[in-house]
């Protein structure tokens, strides 16, 4: 047992409410989805791409309010806009966030084009919607990966040990939330690259997610612990449900909507037990100076 | 004209008799608010840390010494360490968080909007959102003072000279200094190494044992260090997530 002042805490802990681990999850969706869309348009799986689209701009809308709403002066949001700074992995995500938005928004609304503009006007907006798909998927792994990097790049102990998984953990719940929307949102017979992407995108969190819970020494406790073990445990049981649903229930649209929905439930129950577990990490001193003696 | 000096405190703990003249000099020249009376039963600490409304904190610290029954007092003023490389400053995505040209590092009210990411960063749990306000805030350094040559409010009520203000280099000459006349193997000067995972801090400290004692951390890092490594990470992770995409939908063209 080390030393401490009362056993008080050394760090702050996070002043973010739950609208934070919520934007990780809804932004990793946005970015898996749009990702799915843009894979769906390009092999001519019109439902997929539209479930996809448009989960993709209502992710983005939510993240949109998390972020803002999370804020301590939400009036003054747009004071993110007034530098671009490199050292930020905020600030880069802000930019991010504002390009993919704008990609994403031109990709649902062509989405949502009356279907009686069959002529130019029809063939445009459809060309220009490609196109907008296509830069959102572009962006869009990286909007799913720099949220790790944003809580890594913090004093948080469980994070920032944590700094070369949580990126593989995030990239892995974001493919898997997208492939869920697919599941959901479209036929089974378009479904084949959703049902792989379920898998994969689970193999990547659930691997990850454990390396984070057992590689990380004395750092690892806070994942093991309380109500951060208790979500990840939901995660993955849903996870792996979520996965083993995707492959068996290949040919009832039934099976594949609730395999989607324990998706979309792991997703976000690996992002809260994440968050939780950082925010342990800075409530008890032993996390930051064991460590940093060296002793854990 | 040349750029200042680079300005900074060195608080020898070995001196402070825990007044907490410091707290209040402080609270009253930046307006600071009051956060009610809590009552912490922590020897004579009722401030508990440095927080949004507490930009000096005394600590006090009740040791056993010796098999007598005998015991010692440390007292110390903490503050804001006003980093050489300051994460706060690093991860502030609105520019509120600035570095003057007296090498400290100030909020800038009129700009923070409150997104919290300077508290996180922090790894001295300085830097604070201020209830009801919901913007952050720390030291100073007297900003509003230092530019017209006056000491920071701290440094002249201290009435031991405990808090010393001046050129950081010449702050840090007298510690060593100090520390010598001191001659206690226990005494140790904290936060003056500019190898140190900050760069060394512009605020630190002679202590009279470990510093996680005082609730100081024993080897703080500017997390903005790792960040290449990091990006490199994430930039992996984002190529397997594409890589991913195009294998699913390959071969299953309709």
């Amino acid at each position: 047992m080390s030393d401490s002042y009362y056993g008080r805490p050394i760090l702050k802990a996070p002043a973010w409410r739950h609208d934070i681990p919520a934007y990780l999850f809804t932004g990793g969706l946005a970015a898996g989805s749009a990702l799915l869309a843009a894979g769906a348009d390009l092999t001519g799986r019109p439902r997929t791409r539209r479930a996809a689209r448009l989960a993709a701009l209502g992710a983005l809308g939510a993240s949109t309010y998390f972020l803002i709403n999370d804020l301590g002066r939400p009036e003054r949001f747009h004071h993110m806009l007034r530098v671009a700074k490199p050292t930020s992995p905020m600030s880069v995500g802000t930019w991010l966030l504002t390009a993919f938005g704008g990609a994403a928004g031109l990709a649902a609304t062509a989405e949502i084009r009356p279907r009686r503009w069959n002529g130019p006007a029809g063939r445009l907006t459809d060309a220009a919607g490609r196109a907008a798909g296509l830069g959102a998927a572009a962006l869009a792994p990286g909007l799913a990966t720099y949220t790790a990097v944003l809580i890594a790049d913090t004093a948080v102990p469980s994070w920032h040990e944590a700094r070369a998984d949580l990126p593989f953990a995030f990239a892995g719940s974001a493919l898997a939330s997208g492939a869920a929307v697919g599941l959901i949102g479209a036929p089974p017979s378009e479904g084949g690259p959703a049902r792989a992407l379920a898998v994969t995108g689970v193999a990547l969190e659930v691997a990850a997610t454990h390396r984070i819970e057992t590689g990380l020494g004395l750092l690892s406790e806070p994942y093991r612990t309380g109500k951060a073990a208790r979500l990840l445990h939901a995660a993955r049981a849903l996870n792996l449900a979520g996965a083993a649903g995707a492959l068996l229930g290949r040919r009832s649209r039934v099976v594949s909507a609730l395999s989607g929905a324990a998706l979309l439930a792991g997703s976000l129950a690996t992002r809260f037990g994440i968050y939780e577990a950082g925010v342990a990490s800075t409530k008890d001193p032993k996390y930051v100076v064991e460590p940093q003696r060296g002793s854990a | 004209m040349s750029a200042p000096q680079r300005m900074g405190f060195f608080t020898d703990t070995s001196v402070c008799i825990g007044c907490k003249a410091c707290e209040v000099a402080c609270k009253e020249w930046n307006g600071v608010p009051a956060d009610g009376l809590d009552l912490l039963g922590l020897s004579f600490d009722n401030t508990g840390q440095l927080d949004a409304n507490s930009w000096r904190h005394v600590a006090f610290i009740e040791q056993p010494v010796g098999d007598h029954g005998d015991m010692r007092w440390l007292m110390a003023s903490d503050v804001c360490k006003h980093c050489t490389h300051a994460a706060c400053l690093d991860v502030c995505p609105t520019g509120s968080l600035m570095r003057t040209e007296f090498d400290t590092v100030i909020v800038q009210a009129d700009i923070c909007n409150g997104c919290g990411y300077c508290i996180s960063a922090c790894p001295y749990g300085v830097i604070d959102r201020r209830e009801g306000d919901g913007r952050a805030w720390k030291c100073t350094l007297c900003y509003d003072r230092i530019g017209d040559g006056l000491r920071p409010a701290c440094a002249t009520a201290c009435p031991t000279e405990s808090i010393q203000y001046g050129p950081l280099d010449e702050l840090r000459e007298r510690a060593q200094a100090r520390l010598e006349a001191l001659d206690d193997p226990q005494a140790r000067l904290y936060g003056h190494d500019p190898a140190d995972g900050v760069g060394g801090q512009g605020a630190f400290f002679l202590l009279l044992d470990e510093p996680e004692v005082y609730g100081l951390p024993p080897a703080p890092v500017v997390t903005t260090r790792d960040l290449p490594q990091m990006w490199k990470r994430a930039g992996l992770a984002a190529l397997t997530m594409a890589a991913a995409v195009a294998v699913s939908f390959l071969g299953r063209r309709k």
